[in-house]
């Protein structure tokens, strides 16, 4: 995978006027959003985004292209689902059991994967993830092709109700803004100057003397883990975890929506997780019509706009600085 | 450190071979070098230099043989612990760090003694406290007006002293340099060349390198391969005149000087 088309903002960690006005004016249609907006679609939308942006931590800021990220995302969906439905735990607990569950996983298929480079890396991931898809489809809990239906939406912290989607609503932007955020500080902390230097030249890296391994698979379960955040709060979400979330197809949907947003980007994800789930959702009466069309926009952004959405306004912008300045 | 700093060779390596399946890129090699010279490794293409350069910093594992750094045997250490020890290397291929500035390529050198290097709950204006050293670096190496520019826009002469600051910053009592001259233009080798005479005080430096002026010029010694074996070593004077040297060299249709 080339990382030559990355688009940085190395420099910009600035809290500038317009950043923070920008940042506000984006909060404040995401509180009005759901009297506008079907407030599944925008939750679903916001799992998604969450999902994207945490597999891009390790696509755009390492270099490594993961294709068994639907592992983390349906595991800890099921886990999720077990703790909240069968063994009666809180949405916020079943929640957190779902992240860790995705850490511990991601831990043990990070050890496995991280020193292959490249598409070993990704073949690796890939049959972790197809084992991993058949333990599910066996094990007794996860209730097979049924999938875990009906996981009841208690009351959050015990006393907050999200029975009502509008309630939940805020709820996933919470979490939602949580996770970005931890994604935004890990880019721009010292941990995420090594990352970038790996990326960059990984001999040069070792060669200054960093135990590149270390770096890579903190960054591997930290990528695992937020993306268990967003898996576990989707099995609250649509009260649901089933095969669909675990399958491979999963794992290639979230590298498009990466790709299409633009990789290497804090941005990116949540674009192409938007524009995906779009979609998905307003061309359902397609039918299968809607792989194909997810195809052909594939193949548009690998050929025609290949930093992607974010990636290409952000070039552009630059472009103009540039210009402007000389 | 201080209990073998009176050893008079820093890096001894005996014996050191690689074979790759079956070829020999080195065969039984014996390098030392003095503390606080410069050293230089030549030879024609193929002879081996950088395989022996690898093998020094780790980047490869030796067939045979064992390498001694500061007295201490490094035969079987990882190469990240190597610069840990000391002793850091260069690349063929300019090696910078392109999508991140100037002073952050210096900076992540600096860094990692901080031990947050692992915490990425900080935010990154931690590390400015690094700013002041990292920007003396990039003085020293006649690169302050480019200190926000982003590696990757740089000239290469620029990226070559980058780099070295970049391995400055690790303040090596060894420093390994992988052709520092190649693809230059001769004002940037001679700029070069002055970094590299003024950076070796204190230090040793090991060298691979092309241009014959350049090893005259700043080598105490030299070490010349072929064919993955040492052919002589010696002072400049002397190995020049070494007809097998000459012939070595004619041999292979590089007249390099």
């Amino acid at each position: 995978m080339t990382t030559s088309h990355i688009a940085t903002s190395a420099g910009q960690d600035g809290y500038s006027p317009v950043r923070i006005i920008i940042a506000l004016a984006v909060l404040a249609v995401l509180l009005v959003a759901p009297f506008g907006v079907y407030p599944v679609f925008l939750m679903k939308v916001m799992c998604f985004a969450l999902f994207a942006c945490a597999f891009n931590l390790l696509l755009g800021y390492v270099g490594l292209l993961s294709f068994g990220h639907a592992m983390f995302f349906g595991g800890a969906s099921y886990i999720c689902a077990h703790a909240v439905k069968v063994m009666g735990f809180s949405p916020e607990l079943g929640i957190l059991a779902g992240t860790a569950f995705a850490a511990v996983l991601g831990l043990v298929a990070g050890l496995l994967a991280i020193r292959r480079l490249g598409i070993y890396f990704a073949m690796v991931t890939l049959a972790l993830a197809q084992m991993f898809f058949f333990f599910c489809l066996q094990a007794p809990f996860t209730g097979g092709e049924d999938g875990l239906q009906a996981v009841p939406r208690r009351p959050l912290f015990g006393v907050i109700d999200i029975t009502s989607d509008l309630n939940l609503y805020y709820v996933v932007l919470a979490i939602f803004i949580i996770g970005f955020a931890i994604i935004y500080r890990t880019v721009h902390s010292p941990f995420g100057q090594v990352l970038k230097a790996i990326r960059e030249n990984e001999a040069r890296a070792v060669s200054l003397g960093y135990r590149v391994h270390q770096y890579k698979l903190m960054a591997f379960v930290l990528s695992a883990a937020l993306v268990g955040l967003a898996g576990s709060t989707k099995a609250i979400v649509f009260q649901l975890a089933s095969l669909t979330d675990v399958a491979w197809q999963m794992s290639g949907e979230v590298v498009l929506m990466t790709l299409v947003g633009g990789m290497g980007t804090i941005i990116g994800p949540v674009v192409g997780a938007a524009v995906i789930v779009t979609m998905q959702n307003y061309l359902a009466s397609l039918g299968e019509w809607v792989l194909v069309i997810q195809g052909v926009i594939f193949v548009l952004a690998v050929s025609l706009f290949r930093r992607g959405i974010v990636g290409e306004i952000v070039a552009f912008i630059q472009k103009r600085k540039d210009a402007a300045a000389n | 450190m201080d209990t073998v700093s009176d050893v008079p060779y820093i890096v001894e390596a005996t014996g050191l071979t690689k074979e790759f399946k079956g070829f020999a890129a080195v065969k039984n090699v014996d390098l030392r070098i003095r503390r606080h010279t410069i050293h230089a490794l030549i030879g024609p293409n193929g002879a081996g230099k950088t395989t022996c350069f690898n093998l020094i910093t780790k980047f490869l594992e030796p067939t045979r043989g064992t390498i001694r750094l500061n007295g201490r045997d490094i035969t079987r250490t990882k190469p990240a612990d190597i610069a840990r020890l000391g002793m850091v290397r260069s690349f063929q291929i300019s090696a910078t760090f392109g999508h991140m500035s100037v002073l952050e390529n210096v900076r992540v050198a600096l860094q990692r003694p901080l031990g947050t290097s692992f915490h990425f709950w900080k935010s990154e204006s931690s590390l400015s406290a690094l700013n002041d050293r990292a920007m003396q670096l990039i003085a020293d190496v006649d690169l302050t007006q480019y200190a926000n520019h982003m590696a990757v826009e740089l000239p290469y002469g620029r990226k070559r002293a980058l780099e070295i600051a970049t391995t400055l910053a690790l303040e090596p009592e060894m420093l390994l340099l992988d052709e520092p001259t190649s693809g230059m233009g001769r004002e940037d080798i001679a700029r070069t060349s002055d970094l590299i005479k003024r950076v070796s005080e204190n230090r040793t430096v090991l060298m691979v390198e092309h241009n014959l002026s350049v090893v005259a010029n700043l080598s105490d010694r030299i070490t010349v391969l072929a064919r993955g074996e040492i052919l002589t070593e010696g002072p400049y004077a002397e190995v020049s005149k070494n007809p097998q040297v000459i012939e070595a060299y004619m041999g292979t249709g590089h007249g390099h000087g």
